[in-house]
This record gives C-alpha cells, structure tokens and sequence, in this order.
C-alpha cells in the first residue's frame, strides 16, 4: 500500500527529519503538539497538524488523530512510544500502518534477558551475565549491575569488591523500581576499556536483511551519547563483515523488518565484542550512517513499511569518507552537564563550511524543563575523519546561536582534542580526558567583544533616539563621566567605559581607539586598536549574543538603575528557580513556623521546597498547584 | 536638501597664516580645556571625597544618570565665575540634555562649592537656565543642593558687578518658576541634600518634587533658627527629612530610596510627560558638510586685523556645504543666504567686513524673508561696527542701520549667534547679540566683546586728555601719555576677551569652532520644542 499521508507521532528534531524525507517522496505530513510546542518548527513544516490534550506518551489520543486526519502511516520516531510494542499492535489494529518493527519483536528486544537469550540462540557473542547473584564468581570482577527494564544508565551499578556487590544489587533495585516500574536486575563482565560500536540493519518483509557498518558513539556523558561516527577508527573491514553478519544473523532471526540497531560492546584491548542490545528504532545518531552510505534511512523506513523490497544486496553497501555527529545540548558541562533552561535567542548556522543541522528549534525557541534539552545534532561529512571532525569544530565555532548555556563549547574541545583526533575514543573519555568546557578565549578577546557589544549598543541607542539622533554620539562641550556599560559575563561584570571622539571614532577609558565600520540590526564590524572584530550580533531582553571566532559570547545588560525596593511587597518568597507547583502544604491566615514548607516547586524533576524564613502568618497565597512558575516570582507573602 | 550648489573653499591649508593661526587657536583651546578640567573639580578633591564618603554623587554624575545612554549634552556657560573669588563653574552647572527622550535643560548646584550655597554667578546662570526652558518651552529640571545663600559679608567681593542690588530685588527666580508652570512647562526638581529658608522655595514652586531617603532636608528656618525664634527644640529631619515630606507635608511627590533610585524617578517623570514638539521636524537624512570642519580652526587670525571669508566658515557648518546666497553682488560686507543644519532649513547672516548702508538694508530685507516663512536665523558675528565716515553719514549710515536694527529687533523667529571674531559696537547689538533678545551666544575663543578695539578706545582717551591739556594750557607728556595708551589697550583687549565675557554668563559659552555645527544642530532642535513662527509685522522702518 502506498502512504499517501504519514503522522509522526513525535516532537522537535526527530519530528522535522521525517518530515523533511516523507514530503521528499511526496508524503503529507500530519504533526502532533501539545502546548509547549506550539510554535515549534516542525508543527510549522508539517502539512497539518493537531494539538493533543494529553501528552506524546498518549497512545490512544495519537491513534485518533492518525484515523481523523486520514493518516495511512504513524511513524514512531525516537523516544515517546517508538520502542513500545503495545502501541506498535494498537496502531496495526487501527489499519494504520506502523512505521517500525512488528510489536512482537519490539517487545522480545525490550526486555535485555530476553534479547540476550536470542542473541546467544543466534549465535552473537554475549557478555557471560547471570540474574543470580551466586553466580557473580562465575563471570568474574568488575562486574556491572544493570536494570533489566532500564536504559539510560538508570539502575546501574560497577562493582569492583565481591563485598560491594550486595548493596549496589539492593540499590539498583530501588532505582530500576522507582525508573521503570519493574526492580529485576542482572549482572554481567564489565568491560574497562570499551567502546560503543552498533551496527545499523534493515529488514524488509521479504526476509532481506542487510546491515549498513557500524557506527561508534563512545564518547558519552551521563550515559548518553554526545559524539559519533562512521566508520569508526577501531573497525576494519573484516571486523566489519564479522559484527555486521552477527547483526544480520540475529535481525535474520527474528524476521526484522524495518530499521533497527544493533549494540556491541568493543573491547579495546581484545578487540572482541559482546552484544548489548537491539534497538527497535530510528537512532538519533543515524544521520553519520547515512552520510556514509548515501542512503535515507527514513525513506528507506517508510518504503519497507509499504511492503517494497529493499534495492540493494549487502555487497551494495560500502563505507565511504567519514561522518561525524555532535548532539547539542542545552546543559552545563562545567556543572556535571545538567540541563538547563532558556530562550534560543538566535539561531544562524554558518554557511562555511557547510555541515548537516539536524535540529528541532529555531530563534525564539523556548527550552523548556519539559522535555528532553537536545537542541539538535550537527553532522559533518568528509573525505577524511581529521576533515571531518576540523570542519565540525569550525562550523561550530562559526555559527550564531544560543541563548542559554549549551555544551557547544564543550563539543569544540572535544573534536579539537588529540585524543578525539588521534582515535583514542573509549567510553570513559570524558572523564579520562579534562578539556575546556568554556568557550577558548582570552579574557581580553572576551573584553574586546564586550567593546564591540558596547559599541553596538550605543549606535542602536543614536538611531532609536526621538530626538538629536543625528548629533554624535554622547557628544558633550564641557565635561561629563565616561559612557558606561556594565555587561554580566557568566559570574563577572565587565565594565565598558568609552567616550566618542570627534570624527566619530571612540576611545576607551584605557585610552585604546576604537572605530566603527559597519552597524547594522544584526551584526557589527570594528576595528580596536588595530584588531578587526567582524561579528553577528543579537539583542534579545536585555541579552546581547555576540558572535566570535570560537562561538557565541552572551553578555547581559546590567540594568542602570538598581529596581528600586522602596515599594516591594514585605515578606514575599520567591520562586528560586523556574519551575512548576507541586504542593502548597498552608493556606491563607494559616500560621507557620520558620523552616516549615510552604510550597514545594518541581524543577528539572527535582523537588524544591521553599520554606518559611521565619515564624509568622500567611497573608496571601499567589500561587496554587499546577502553576508554571518563573524564577524570582512571588509565591507566597508572609507577616511577622 | 537644498537645491543649492556647495561652496568652493579657497582656504589655502599649506599657507603659513593659516597654520599659525591654527596653532594659536589650538592653544586657546588648550587653555580653555584646563578650565574645563578646573570647573569639573568644583570646590576640589577634599570636597569630592567627603561627597563620596557620603554615599554622594558629584554633580556631572548626577546629570549624567539622568541623561539617556550615548545623548548629548549642551552645558551652558561653563567657564562662569572664571577669575572670580568661586571656583570655575561658578559652583553649578546648566545644560540641555535628553532625559527619557525629552530635550529638557538642566540646573544643578555643585555641593563641593560652598555646600552648594547661592552666589551672583548660580543666580545668574539659574535665572539663564529658566529663560532658555522659557524661549525654548522646554522642561526646567533642578538638581538641588543648597546650603542657601552666600552669606559671608566678602564673599561676593570680586562679583560687585554682579550682585548692585538690594535684597529686596532679589527672589525673581521663584517666580520665574511658577511662571514656566504657568506656560505650560513642565517644573522637575529632584533635592539631593539641603535646601533651606528661600532655596525651600526651589522644590516649593515645582511641580514634581523627588526627595531622597535620609538627605533631602527642606524647611524654612533650620532647627537653630527655630530656636532662637520660637524656643522650639526639633530635630532637622523631623523638621525637613524626606520622609516627613513624604509621609506628612505632602511637600516631596516621590520618595527615592538613594541619589540613583532619585535619578531614576525623575527619568520616570520626564518619560511620563509625553512631550511633542510643536516646532518643524528637521530632515531625518542629510549630507554632512563637504568641506573639513578642522578646517575651522585656522580660519580666524588671533589679531583679528586679517579679514576672513566668512563664506569658509558657512561652508564647513552647513549641511552638503550647500549656500544659496541672497544679493551676493549688493551691500558685500555682509553675507547673507539660505542652508541646512543638521536638516533644519535657516538664514544666515555673516559678517564680511563692517556695516555699510546698503550692507544694512540688505540685512533688513532677509530677515523680514526669513520671518515670512519662519525659518531660524544664524548670526556669525565678525563685526566692527557700522562704518563711519563723511559719506557713510550722507549716505545714511544710521537711517538704514535704523532698518537692520528694527528689523534684528522685532524678528520673531529664533536668533543663534556665534562670535566668531570682533563684536564691536552697535554691530553687536546689529547682529544679534545677547540683549536683543537671541535664544543662544556661543563664542569661538577668538571673540572679542566691546564697545570698540582697545586700540581705538586708548586713542580716543588719549585724545581727550591732550585737548583738556590744550585747554587747561599744561604741557602734555608725551611719554607718559603713550604709557597710558598701551596700558589701556592691553587691559581693554585684556578684558573684551572671551573669557571675561563668557565668566560674567553674557553668552551661552565658548565653544570649539569645529563644534560649531553640532552646537547649532543642537540649539535648532531645541528651539523647535516651541513653534517657529516669524513676526507678523515689524516697527516702523525708516525708508
């Protein structure tokens, strides 16, 4: 059957990516969105689209909107309900259908026991694993606890001490039980110097299975992956033939149709590999396969679920040239990467040199604690990997966006590093290696853009002046202080003192020349003191996003004026962090002991309370639960 | 823009006059900058620091917060009280700025002067401030900080000149206050420190009073004053504090945390009052002059002996250097004709030489044009006077000077003035000068302001003196009498020079000539908060 119109029952980049192959073979395309989405780009890119009253995690509601919009097609993308085979049935019962692996082989992958048994019937090599802890000796020291439900690093726990193993076993326990709902864990061989190599297969309904090489994705953070590639520098090609027809093999077995992945892991030193998993989806990571190979992988998804038969036999397939993906992220390296939240508040690719941006967000996007931070990936192609992983960097470095703290920094240092360069990308490379997480400039380059953010401010100040817009710039006939500009840096404040001068040049307060050559809405080109500084430039609230060599630079406005607290309202507590109400423990009039809860805030998944600062009465409560609230915003208002 | 070609300069940069006239400018400037330097230390370091070490901000800072980020500022009369027994300055400083996108003008005492106290220059320079908020009809904003009045018997000793009056002619700028309330024009005045007996008037008579936690203390009579007059004991904040007005009074309208959260609130206000221009909007695209305003600098001869074109100093103000001259072939000695600054459309007059008949009559006719379609006009004074003589006298000298007068006189469209060289005579009262009513003076640092040259007035002394020698039949001493002649010159010159002029606030300040064109843009926005609307008839002219 031909899908004339496809549904992609997912959000932001993955949402976009499908799109963008599915109206390439003249596929309408449905989008879904809640609330926070709204104005998200794929919502816009798609053919029409609907807002859910639940969230994408609502299965039924998704198949409702795929039969009202006449959808042929729901494509799962990553994440949400792509792996869950409940769905994967509901959709094929609702003669709809689905873009992905049957329910059943979703469901025998899901579960890690399960997959590992097949994969040993199949003849893959396995990690020796137990989910008897009598039998640790057997498999031998370190040993890695895992979650048999889990993913993401929840609920896991390496075990060094045979007397450690006990009490990681019961704290794994807890974490799988309050992750996933399910606490059985298991053990397995902990592998010290590991990489992470998968193999991408595609399965058709004819029973062809072909697999795609591999990709290597070892440099990870948090248990998630941040860098990766194909080919990987580990894998020559008889490596290649013997992981990928191990994947074939399993895939063969279980009658695989669609895209798929399979998980090894690589030990460095041995150079053997142990499968891991399957994956039942497209991976985020797929782009660099299909830098490679030349395919679609999502065409090729969609044209395997209308029942065609893959094009091309294994001896099709060759690696050529080198991909390398970096995964965005709204988070703090410097801060253990936690995520954070904000306004994109431009967003401007660089052109040269030209690289793939894979990405769910546009300027004015809002990051959200909702859902997960990536922001997007960047994936560079090139005849070699040194190529590659310069051109990535640069592309980096020279493009225009941001808005809040991201790892893009972070992602620079790591391509730039010997390390990375010379192949030495084992899974414990963040950790092993000690990069730069901020961005590589002097603090006199960073002073010097904060010249350049200073003089862009003033000029925006001449053109938007009602009156005497013409005059130069803070001219005056006698004498009168130094123009000044206070710009919040990360933890510092840079001052910026300049004066003009006739002729229309400045000069800083440590007497170094400054001249403008062009202004413009968006951009600013200076020279100071000889040194030409070319740059984008966007001003959003009182934030300048200024442009460098090596990325994006954002300076805050200090405000001229301190808010006066001659009118604030006594005794009002704020929100110390953005975040959403959980519960208001007290009511109105009620009388509260200092330390005691007054409202308890949920950010980041993590519980805030916000207590009483002193004993007293509560005179008014400005919130209730439910409530979306912005960091410094009044919670509740107590009196003496 | 104007159809009018660009003037062609035949300044020669490589002459020798020209560069060491540069360099004696260059000079005077030097000099002038130093007083600049001297009037921003007011009172001094000892005074600055106790200032600071009161959490206090000096009075530039002060303006300077409560100016919009990168505007300008057109201090007036800065170099006041120079050579007098008050610092630099004259312990204040007026100016016209923009506050919240409003021009507005700005008085302020300077605390590290006398704590502020009032003396025949603040007076002065206070009185100017609101007559340019008048002419102008822009808001009069005051900074105050006033210990009162200059009380010590000899300290205005060396300001005699000043300060002939009797208390009872005194206290005319409280009611030149209420009279800008009445006009329509807006009153701000934010008290920074003390502002007591007639100075308790100054926030008095505005209409919106900003007072500063804990530092503003206004009352009639102080706490010892109460004593000695009533036997009362009171505390000064009690009796004038900030929040006793805020709380009690009613006297302060806001109460401000500190200076800055003042600063702050006065910007409030300013932006509240949703001020329009009832003048013309200049164009918002123009060419800037053609010729090097730098130029400017070696224009003028020090001696003031060699004439100049004034054509080359039109050239480099005006926008495209674009001229459209009227009469150029009639009465040549005085130049007049059409241009842009900074987009607003004026008349210019400019001196080539002294007054002749027919330069006067023409003088007459464009004025009387430039008030039929209300255009500002510019006066670039390089004046001896009117010519004298047997046959400048047949021809009517003081007939048809008569007709430039009337016509200077009852002109009703903004005059600017800048002296550019030699002010001499009925010439400067001819070409607009501060008494007859102009709304701005400004002084290059060449001028010269008097009745004539010190040359002329020290021979015409020593003339007399022979003749009463003569007719009292005593010899006459030549030596001596040519001692007193050169003394009398050089005092004379001594003291027609801009300096001593701009100290006594008759003008609006000496300026740098390449600021010249600025300075007018400036001053034609300014007088644009009004509308410009030439006179509908004029005195009787003398035909």
């Amino acid at each position: 059957m031909i899908i004339k119109k496809l549904l992609i029952a997912n959000r932001g980049e993955i949402a976009s990516r499908v799109i963008s192959s599915a109206q390439d073979m003249g596929i309408s395309c449905v989008a879904i969105y809640t609330e926070d989405d709204a104005n998200s780009p794929y919502v816009k890119e798609a053919d029409e689209a609907y807002k859910l009253e639940g969230s994408y995690l609502d299965a039924k509601e998704i198949i409702s909107i795929a039969t009202y919009s006449g959808s042929h097609a729901i494509h799962p993308g990553y994440g949400f309900l792509s792996e869950n085979a409940g769905f994967a049935n509901s959709v094929k019962k609702a003669g709809i259908i689905w873009i992905g692996p049957s329910g059943n082989v979703i469901k025998k992958m899901g579960d890690k026991i399960t997959s590992k048994k097949l994969a040993e019937k199949a003849g893959v090599p396995t990690l020796p694993m137990t989910s008897d802890a009598k039998d640790a000796k057997k498999i031998g020291y370190p040993i890695l606890v895992k979650a048999s439900a889990g993913g993401g690093g929840k609920g896991m726990r390496i075990v060094e001490d045979p007397k450690k193993l006990k009490e990681s076993i019961s704290a794994a326990e807890r974490e799988a039980e309050s992750g996933f709902g399910d606490k059985r864990v298991f053990l397995e061989r902990y592998v010290e110097k590991s990489r992470h190599i998968e193999i991408q297969i595609l399965g058709d309904s004819f029973g062809n299975v072909v697999h795609l090489g591999e990709r290597e994705c070892s440099i990870q953070r948090r248990h998630q992956k941040i860098v990766e590639e194909s080919p990987s520098t580990v894998i020559d090609q008889e490596l290649r033939d013997k992981i990928g027809s191990a994947a074939v093999q399993l895939a063969s077995a279980l009658k695989y149709e669609s895209a798929g992945t399979v998980e090894f892991l690589f030990d460095d030193k041995t150079k053997e590999f142990f499968f891991l998993e399957v994956n039942t989806r497209l991976q985020v990571e797929h782009p660099v396969t299909e830098e490679v190979t030349g395919l679609d992988l999502v065409k090729e998804q969609i044209k395997i679920a209308q029942g065609n038969e893959l094009e091309f036999v294994q001896d099709d397939v060759e690696l050529i040239g080198s991909s390398i993906e970096v995964r965005l992220y709204a988070e703090d390296p410097a801060n253990e990467f936690l995520p954070v939240t904000g306004d994109i508040i431009a967003f401007d690719p660089c052109d040269n040199p030209s690289v793939r941006w894979d990405v769910g967000i546009e300027k004015g996007t809002v990051v959200s604690s909702n859902f997960d931070p990536m922001l997007g990936k960047v994936i560079s192609y090139a005849e070699t990997r040194e190529e590659a992983a310069q051109k990535l960097a640069l592309a980096l470095e020279r493009s225009h966006f941001g808005g809040m703290r991201t790892n893009r920094d972070y992602l620079i240092s790591i391509l730039r590093s010997e390390d990375f360069l010379k192949g030495k990308t084992t899974t414990d490379f963040v950790e092993r290696v000690s990069l730069n997480t901020e961005i590589d400039l002097s603090e006199s380059e960073i002073f010097d853009h904060a010249v350049a953010v200073a003089m862009w401010n003033q000029a925006k100040n001449r053109e938007n002046a009602g009156v005497l817009s013409n005059i130069q710039s803070g001219w005056h006939n006698a004498r009168l202080p130094y123009q000044k500009v206070d710009l919040i840096f990360g933890d510092d404040v840079i001052e910026v003192k300049y004066k003009s001068k006739r002729g229309g040049d400045f000069c800083l307060s440590d007497d170094a020349s400054v001249r403008i050559y062009e202004f413009d809405d968006e951009s600013i080109d200076i020279e100071i003191d000889g040194k030409r500084i070319i740059s984008k430039i966007t001003y959003h609230e009182g934030k300048f996003l200024i442009q460098t060599i090596k990325g994006d630079l954002l300076f805050e406005m200090k405000e001229r004026f301190e808010s006066s607290s001659i009118n604030e309202i006594a005794g009002g507590l704020t929100a110390p962090m953005p975040g959403k109400v959980v519960d208001v423990p007290v009511k109105k009039n009620e009388s509260v002991k200092s330390g005691q809860t007054l409202v308890i805030l949920e950010a980041m998944k993590m519980e805030h309370k916000v207590t009483a600062p002193s004993d007293g009465n509560v005179k008014e409560v400005l919130i209730a639960v439910g409530d979306q609230v912005e960091s410094g915003s009044t919670l509740v208002i107590l009196e003496d | 823009m104007l159809e009018a070609q660009p003037l062609k300069t035949r300044l020669n940069l490589n002459d020798d006059e020209f560069i060491s006239n540069k360099k004696s400018m260059l000079g005077k400037l030097d000099e002038i900058d130093e007083l600049l330097d001297e009037a921003e230390a007011g009172g001094g370091p000892r005074h600055h620091e106790r200032l600071a070490a009161r959490g206090k901000l000096p009075v530039r800072e002060r303006i300077f917060n409560f100016l919009d980020p990168d505007s300008p500022f057109l201090e007036i009369s800065p170099l006041a009280g120079y050579k007098s027994d008050y610092p630099v300055g004259g312990g204040c400083v007026a100016g016209i700025g923009v506050s919240a996108g409003v021009e507005c003008i700005i008085f302020a005492n300077d605390p590290t002067v006398l704590a502020g106290a009032m003396q025949a220059f603040s007076v002065k320079k206070w009185m100017r401030a609101m007559q340019i908020a008048r002419d102008c009809r822009i808001p009069f904003v005051q900074f105050v900080e006033s210990a009162g009045g200059d009380l010590r018997p000899r300290g205005n000793r060396s300001s005699v000149a000043l300060n002939v009056g009797h208390f009872a002619e005194s206290g005319r700028q409280f009611y030149e206050i209420t009279e800008l309330s009445k006009l329509g024009i807006p009153t701000v005045t934010i008290t920074f420190g003390s502002s007591t007996a007639g100075g308790a008037y100054q926030p008095g008579m505005s209409d919106y009073n900003i007072f500063v936690k804990e530092q503003s203390q206004v009352f009639l009579g102080g706490p010892p004053l109460v004593k000695m007059a009533t036997g009362e004991e009171s505390d000064a904040e009690s009796l004038g504090g900030a929040k006793m007005h805020a709380e009690k009074s009613g006297l302060a309208d806001y109460f401000a945390e500190d200076e800055m959260d003042a600063i702050r609130i006065g910007r409030e206000v300013m932006s509240h009052l949703d001020w329009s221009k009832e003048g013309n909007s200049p164009d918002s695209i123009y060419e800037e002059p053609i010729n090097d305003q730098e130029d400017l600098l070696g224009i003028v001869n020090p001696s003031l002996k060699r004439p100049f074109d004034v054509r080359e100093v039109i050239s480099r103000i005006a926008d495209g250097s674009r001229f459209e001259e009227f009469k150029p072939l009639f009465g040549p000695t005085i130049i007049c004709g059409f241009m842009k600054i900074h987009g607003h459309t004026v008349g210019v007059l400019g001196n080539n030489g002294s007054l002749f008949p027919d330069s006067s009559q023409k003088a007459a006719h464009f004025i009387q044009l430039c008030n039929q379609i209300s255009i500002p006009l510019v006066f670039l004074q390089n004046i001896t006077g009117f010519n004298i003589g047997k046959e400048f006298e047949q021809n009517g000298s003081i007939k048809k000077g008569a007709q430039m007068l009337n016509a200077v006189s009852n002109s009703q469209v903004p005059h600017l003035t800048v002296i550019l060289g030699n002010s001499y005579g009925a010439g400067t009262y001819a070409m607009s000068g501060r008494e007859f009513g102009n709304a701005f003076t400004f002084l290059w640092p060449t001028a010269k302001i008097a009745v004539m040259g010190g040359e002329q007035i020290a021979g015409v002394m020593s003339m007399v003196r022979r003749a009463k020698a003569m007719r009292d039949g005593l010899p006459f001493d030549e030596k001596e009498d040519a001692r007193i002649v050169e003394g009398q010159k050089i005092s004379h010159d001594k003291g027609s020079e801009a300096l001593i002029a701009t100290s006594a606030i008759s003008d609006d300040g000496i300026i740098d000539p390449r600021d010249t064109r600025t300075v007018l843009g400036i001053c034609l926005s300014v007088v644009n908060n009004k509308e410009v609307k030439g006179s509908d008839g004029f005195g009787v002219f003398r035909l």
